[in-house]
């Protein structure tokens, strides 16, 4: 048995690249790592930082260009067998078979590692447990939920006890409870059966609770350490601002701005404010901001990762170029005044409405009996579990699936007479951007312009704002396959956009996204809103619902609750949580909600 | 190192691993209609469409009939076709009429008996007649002209001995069809086709569901475990070797119950044969999965290179040796023509060995280079 300090995984000047047609990644660029046995070890980076490609190299499905890498003491290039048969590895995209159960491919995975069959009853029943699972087992994969299926997966690739585990961004697209379940099991495993972990998690929360933090960029690594020295380093560098006089988005807005500060984002009711430099026993001061209440606060994991990436610029990345997009959309903040003030004429109009909608698929109901209005210029969030509904909401919202009953009307007009002259005013992202892969960006923007009835200068106009706006004119001529994940959501929301909508329909804009580029998007969706235009976002980050003005968090297709996240956190306050999250109020909501549904706002 | 845990042998071919792949990737044919469809629904289709549907014969072919003055020898002469099963025959008073239902394709030949065709009967004992075909069928074309004329020989001859005179024909053609002798194109289509649907199920299916593995994201999960290549692989071969072989026998026995296809030759050489045609077909199929990893492309690949080809350049429709030198060569690359030599010749003419030994030759080279070419072009990672 290794001894904890022992190395089970160990690097030396790996490299790696991959030929594009016209040009080569290089995904791994010269690296040297340790990772120690017994712990949990966790992979954060932006998209496209090769975290994906380090762990395809150590599971023996890449072979490096050069360097070597050891895993449990074997060279992956020379005995890849040897190491598979004591590894579990999940892939980031659910690798079970959909039209097996749950048992069979629990079966298929103990006759791929050689479980003997005596053993394998005692193994079943301990995951099972561990998983919450039995009694699906003969369940279709295919009919479970997304975080029954990482579930699944999990157990899958700990059917035959493993000396490591690879998982790949187990928990993106998971719904809070199955996260949680998710984190239970490998910390159970950790324990009991002294496996080590790897894992990429975009989650930075999560991160937080591993051993051991690697922080990739650009294929190299900025630094390894325990997230408490990753946070030391925050130390004296972050704030909490409060200002009675401004609402949280504008203070945000604001704050941003403002010189010295690294980064600003709403945390519950405050804004959560990094300074560049540490400001020790004082506070900074912001004078041209008007009852502005400020006092230290503990340094979150996240404070230090968007800082070392923030401090390591490199052109061409979403990075560098926060600070030019501040600026920037001070400059556009004209014309977005003008289009605000001719919008927002009408504050107390309800643009969206609601009302008792159902339905039904077959004898299944998706959706039953929701109401909420939305009124013109909010941003509207729309929560729950995979599963809960969300999706056959928002399709009925955009005029793409009828309803079974009740009404949904959308600027005016009801879908189920009128939705074509509705969606001339929708905006509507995909959950996976729906972009022609094949098409350039250049391409892709002609099309949707052309398709929203766009043509001559007015086109031209548009698609020069889009790539001024989305800072996309680097890739102008990039297949859009091609693009990393950031910019393929830009991509996205400026095709969403080149209509002008008054309101814009955003399914999961931000899934799988790293927290960079989630950042950079929550910023524009803010201009946007506070530009007057509407906006209805599904999301399952439940630190995002603070960037909502209200919401509805949904269960089995019935509404727990509608309300401002402030009113939603406060009513589950508590003498053991004082300051509920958002995720804690979440959690508290579905667990609830057999025993009263609540409605906290109506 | 030492190591609490069980390491399992791993070096080893392991029958546990692999009976996990036969188990998964049969319970998967199972649940999937498609494969279940193209496997006993399809041939089913094909074979009732080809057994019955398209013939190659000639039968009920409609043809006009000219005739400038009519009499009891003209009469004497149409009654022939009347009574024949192949022609439909429709009288027109002018040749211009005849012409017209011709280009309407309302006719597909004009028979035209002339003003002397009585007085030539009488003195000559021949009478010449006029014949029109349509020739842009240029089978039927010449099988309709073929029989016409035979019938308008033996119409001669029965005249003449009705009337007591020897007819005058130097050479009498007595014909005999070895083989199938009631020419019935059916007979050499159906077993032609058992190899169509093996070609289907054995490249295309196979070509897909590895296709479908990538696709799904399962391909990756199930590389980074000890699994070998070659239980894998063979894995997936056995279930859809057996489903192939499944497919076979359906067809088989449908073409023996079902259209009375004599069967001549062994059942054991035709079984033996199948399988060294089944392994080709997966050998291919497997091979196509190994270059694609989208179901689409390997759809379209599969039928571009294994269905096609099978269809037009095995000798199961079209004659090989009536086809340009360059497409003659490139049937050799099709393992189709080889099981369509071997099954026309067990169905219709029993075992010759010459025509099996060799074409099983040719079946084993091939199914040897395609695993060759698996092997070397497949491997456990992702690039």
């Amino acid at each position: 048995m290794n001894t904890p300090s022992e190395a089970i995984i160990q690097l030396d000047n790996i490299s790696l690249s991959f030929a594009l047609p016209a040009t080569s990644v290089q995904a791994l660029d010269n690296i040297s790592v340790k990772v120690k046995a017994g712990q949990i070890t966790g992979l954060i980076g932006p998209d496209g930082a090769g975290k994906t490609t380090l762990m395809r190299l150590l599971s023996g499905l890449l072979k490096p260009d050069s360097g070597q890498a050891k895993v449990l003491g074997l060279d992956v290039v020379k005995n890849p067998q040897q190491i598979q048969s004591m590894i579990g590895y999940m892939p980031q995209r659910f690798g079970l078979y959909e039209d097996l159960t749950v048992q069979e491919n629990m079966d298929l995975y103990a006759d791929l590692h050689n479980i003997p069959v005596d053993q394998r009853a005692s193994r079943y029943e301990k995951l099972l447990s561990m998983s919450q699972m039995a009694p699906f087992t003969a369940r279709l994969a295919g009919k479970l939920s997304g975080g029954m299926k990482q579930k699944l997966g999990l157990a899958c690739a700990l059917v035959s006890p493993p000396r490591l585990l690879i998982l790949d961004e187990p928990t993106v697209g998971v719904d809070p409870v199955s996260r949680r379940e998710l984190w239970q099991i490998i910390n159970q495993m950790l324990q009991e059966e002294h496996i080590s972990v790897l894992m990429s998690t975009a989650y930075l929360d999560e991160a937080e609770r591993c051993n051991d933090v690697i922080l990739m960029h650009k294929g190299q690594i900025l630094q390894q350490a325990s997230p408490e020295v990753f946070s030391q380093t925050m130390q004296n560098r972050t704030f909490l601002a409060h200002s009675t006089a401004l609402s949280k988005r504008h203070l945000q807005a604001r704050l941003s701005k403002e010189a010295g500060v690294l980064d600003a984002l709403i945390d519950n009711d405050d804004i959560h404010l990094v300074m560049q430099e540490a400001i020790i026993n004082d506070v900074p001061a912001f004078n041209d901001i008007e009852d502005l209440h400020i006092r230290p606060t503990r340094p979150h994991f996240e404070d230090a990762f968007i800082a070392l990436l923030k401090t390591n610029p490199d052109p061409g990345n979403a990075i560098t170029e926060t600070e030019t997009e501040a600026q920037k959309s001070s400059q556009s903040s004209n014309d977005l005044n003008q289009k605000q003030s001719r919008l927002k004429n009408n504050v107390s109009d309800s643009i969206i409405k609601v009302d008792k909608v159902v339905r039904r698929f077959g004898d299944f109901y998706a959706v039953k009996g929701i109401s909420f209005e939305v009124k013109r210029g909010e941003i509207f969030g729309l929560l729950g579990a995979n599963g809960a509904g969300k999706s056959t909401l928002f399709r009925m919202l955009c005029g793409l699936l009828p309803a079974s009953d009740g009404k949904v009307e959308v600027a005016g007009h009801n879908l189920r007479t009128a939705s074509a002259s509705a969606r001339a005013h929708i905006g509507y992202m995909a959950q996976r951007f729906s972009l022609y892969t094949n098409l350039t960006i250049k391409q892709n923007l002609m099309f949707f312009s052309k398709a929203y009835g766009l043509r001559g200068k007015q086109q031209k106009e548009r698609i020069q704002w889009a790539l001024d706006e989305f800072e996309l004119a680097d890739y102008y001529n990039t297949n859009s396959n091609d693009l990393p994940l950031g910019y393929k959501q830009r991509l996205a929301f400026a095709a969403a956009l080149m209509h002008q909508p008054d309101i814009l329909f955003l399914d999961e804009p931000t899934s799988g996204v790293d927290p960079l580029a989630r950042r950079e998007f929550w910023h524009r969706t803010n201009e946007l809103a506070e530009s007057g235009v509407t906006i209805l976002v599904t999301t399952h980050f439940m630190d995002e619902a603070n960037y909502c003005d209200r919401l509805i968090i949904m269960a089995a297709g019935t509404e727990l609750a509608t309300g401002s996240p402030e009113d939603l956190r406060h009513h589950f306050k508590s003498a053991q949580n004082p300051e509920p999250s958002m995720e804690d109020t979440f959690i508290a909501l579905v667990e609830t909600k057999a025993e009263n549904r609540k409605n906290i706002n109506d | 190192m030492t190591d609490h845990f069980s390491t399992p042998a791993h070096n080893n071919f392991s029958p546990q691993r692999l009976k996990g792949i036969v188990r998964k990737e049969s319970l998967q044919i199972l649940r999937d209609p498609s494969s279940i469809a193209i496997a006993f629904v399809l041939p089913v289709v094909l074979l009732l469409l080809f057994g019955y549907g398209v013939s190659l014969d000639a039968k009920h072919v409609p043809i006009g009939f000219v005739v400038e003055t009519p009499d009891t020898n003209t009469q004497s002469f149409i009654s022939m076709f009347k009574h024949s099963d192949y022609f439909e025959p429709q009288q027109f008073l002018t040749t211009h009429k005849a012409k017209q239902a011709l280009k309407e394709r309302k006719i597909f030949g004009i028979v035209r008996l002339r003003n002397d065709f009585s007085d030539q009967m009488l003195s000559s004992g021949d009478s010449p007649i006029e014949l029109l075909v349509n020739g842009v069928d240029a089978n039927q074309a010449r099988i309709t002209e073929g029989y016409i004329l035979s019938i308008w020989q033996l119409w001669l001859s029965r005249t003449a001995q009705v009337q007591g005179k020897p007819l005058q024909v130097p050479i009498t053609i007595d014909q005999r069809v070895w083989f199938n002798s009631a020419l019935k194109s059916r007979n050499y289509l159906v077993p032609g086709l058992i190899a169509v649907i093996m070609t289907l199920i054995g490249a295309m299916l196979t070509a897909m569901v590895v296709a479908r593995e990538w696709e799904r994201g399962t391909m990756e999960a199930i590389l980074v475990t000890p699994v070998r290549l070659s239980e894998f692989l063979l894995g997936k071969l056995i279930p859809y070797f057996i489903l192939g072989m499944g497919g076979m026998l359906l067809s088989v026995a449908m073409a023996y119950w079902q259209f009375d296809v004599p069967f001549r030759g062994s059942f054991v050489v035709l079984f033996f044969s199948s399988t060294l045609f089944m392994l080709t077909c997966l050998g291919l199929g497997l091979f196509i999965s190994t270059i694609t990893r989208s179901q689409f492309v390997a759809g379209e690949v599969s039928i571009l290179v294994s269905f096609l080809p099978a269809f037009i350049l095995s000798g199961f429709i079209f004659d090989i040796n009536s086809m340009p030198p360059v497409i003659q060569w490139l049937t050799y690359l099709v393992p189709a023509k080889y099981f369509v030599a071997i099954i026309q010749s067990t169905f219709l003419a029993g075992n010759v060995w010459p025509i099996i030994l060799t074409n099983c030759a040719y079946l084993i080279l091939m199914s040897l280079v395609f695993f060759a070419l698996i092997m070397k072009k497949s491997h456990k990672s992702l690039e």
